[in-house]
């Protein structure tokens, strides 16, 4: 099986937020959460650029390491899922993960966190795939019907990608290497302890 | 030959760039050589931003400071702290210390009362003084024991209870330890209120370090209220509750005053600090429970036997009996006061 990854070309960004919005429609997400985020860096200055960013399905997860109860668990694919039955809303591995993914539905004053929620990579949680339950606590499973995730598969710019890490690394090194500059991949040192050498 | 003005002003301007270019910030607008802006040259990559600074951040429409920060490496390094070095000194702290106690008993014992019981009492602790120590003490307990859990309880205590069982109990476990640490604050605050005075530095504590603090039989070690042993454990118990309250608070209202560094920050000093706290009051059990004799009832009945007053408070005793004297001689009451 592949290792999936995400990878944002940054110079192809254009933030729009429709990774934002499809991922918050595809998995009917409470108000309150965002899963996916564009953060713009340098705003109105050269060089500005911006990331989308989410969970980056890291490899030894450090929010998986963390988690008191180790509600955590990684597939075959390299995507880092967790059981919200087994969530105590600790709040730890917000803390621990580099890319601010895990997300809580309450405020989290004396620990009423409640269940932590993060970006799935499309591919459910622990439940039967695509059944109610999956889709009430996880959202759709996409992975399961064969679709790669829905924000990257919807990027009007091609930006964000999703897929096997190899591929997606090779495609983003010959966008580099035709275009002539690159700002890099975003996340990948921190997450996978490599990045892409163009 | 002669420098026209333009000349002159030409070199102060190309001087001028020489001197601000190290300040001028990195992401100034880079040009290519036919003119146009350099996308490449002007972007700032990944790994110099992460140089300058420990985290990126930038804009977001989210309005929430934490969304705003793009990528924070340092997450990474409080994993570490949380799974290898806080296991590794937590273990060895507080297991070193058990063993340490258990060596002490095997090797010293338990502290006799060298002339034995007389059998009269002197009142050491009133009712208050007992149910302030008694409060801080269960809390302290209950808090020690879920917030071990919290670190350890998947090492220890999954693999024997299972998944689902170990979740709720610790989801159980993290709201005690949420709303008990009210009461060791209380707890807290009242004992220093009542002990502080007697736990202040004075002359005797140097005589009864010297003097070995009593675990020599053949030296007496003179001692007021509390011994010089009690008075570190009191500071100790003031300095560590403080700053386990203040990073406890940090911790219990998430990002209202501190951003992610500061709650990982909150997170070891409330970690390391509650470890060294635990294992100072595992010694400190082991002295008022098994490792002397006579020691429990100060705070079980509140009071001593006379003659262990004698070997181990004995300018206090003396105190507490002048005040008694002094009583039965202006005909009051009999009773001792309850100091």
């Amino acid at each position: 099986m592949a290792r999936v990854k995400f990878l944002c070309d940054a110079d192809r960004c254009i933030e729009c937020n429709a990774c934002v919005t499809a991922c918050k429609n595809e998995h009917e997400v409470p108000w309150g959460i965002n899963r996916r985020r564009v953060v713009t860096i340098n705003d109105g200055k050269p060089g500005e650029r911006s990331v989308s960013m989410a969970c980056m399905h890291c490899t030894d997860a450090p929010c998986a390491a963390v988690c008191p109860v180790s509600c955590f668990y990684t597939t075959a694919d390299g995507v880092v899922l967790h059981s919200k039955d087994l969530c105590i809303g600790c709040g730890y591995c917000f803390y621990a993960c580099p890319f601010g993914a895990p997300q809580y539905p309450k405020v989290g004053n004396f620990g009423s966190r409640g269940k932590m929620d993060k970006c799935t990579y499309c591919a459910g949680g622990p439940e039967a795939d695509s059944t109610p339950a999956e889709y009430a606590k996880y959202g759709a499973n996409r992975l399961a019907q064969g679709k790669l995730p829905i924000c990257a598969e919807m990027c009007s710019t091609k930006s964000l990608l999703a897929g096997d890490g190899a591929i997606i690394a090779e495609i983003y090194k010959e966008r580099v290497m035709k275009r002539g500059y690159g700002s890099g991949a975003w996340g990948w040192t921190t997450a996978y302890h490599e990045g892409i050498a163009v | 030959m002669t420098t026209s003005p333009s000349h002159i002003r030409s070199i102060i301007f190309a001087l001028a760039i020489l001197i601000a270019m190290p300040a001028m910030p990195v992401l100034a607008q880079q040009l290519g050589p036919d003119g146009a802006p350099n996308p490449t040259a002007s972007v700032v990559p990944e790994q110099k931003l992460l140089q300058q600074s420990p985290r990126i951040e930038g804009r977001i429409d989210i309005p929430s400071e934490r969304a705003r920060v793009l990528m924070q490496p340092a997450g990474r390094q409080w994993d570490h702290f949380h799974e290898i070095t806080l296991h590794w000194v937590g273990a060895i702290v507080i297991l070193g210390m058990i063993a340490l106690l258990g060596a002490a008993y095997l090797i010293i014992g338990r502290l006799r009362i060298s002339k034995g019981r007389c059998g009269h009492k002197v009142l050491r602790f009133s009712s208050f003084e007992r149910f302030s120590h008694w409060l801080t003490a269960a809390s302290f307990v209950v808090l020690g024991l879920t917030g071990l859990n919290i670190t350890f309880g998947k090492i220890v205590l999954l693999p024997i209870f299972g998944p689902e069982a170990f979740s709720s109990m610790s989801e159980a476990a993290k709201y005690v330890h949420n709303y008990v640490s009210a009461a060791f604050v209380i707890g807290l605050v009242l004992i220093v209120a009542l002990w502080i005075k007697d736990n202040l530095p004075r002359k005797a504590d140097i005589d009864w370090i010297k003097q070995g603090g009593g675990f020599i039989k053949s030296k007496h070690a003179p001692s007021g209220r509390f011994n010089a042993g009690e008075k570190l454990v009191f500071w100790f118990a003031l300095g560590a509750g403080a700053a386990v309250i203040i990073s406890g608070c940090l911790l219990i209202f998430p990002f209202y005053v501190t951003d992610i560094a500061g709650m990982q920050i909150a997170q070891v000093v409330h970690a390391v600090i509650a470890v060294l706290f635990i294992a100072v009051i595992i010694a400190h059990i082991y002295i008022g429970t098994l490792g002397m004799e006579g020691a429990f009832e100060a705070m079980a009945t509140g009071e001593v036997d006379l003659n262990w007053a004698k070997e181990h408070h004995d300018l206090w005793l003396e105190e507490q009996l002048a005040k008694e004297r002094l009583a039965a001689r202006s005909g009051q009451s009999s009773a001792v006061p309850a100091e």
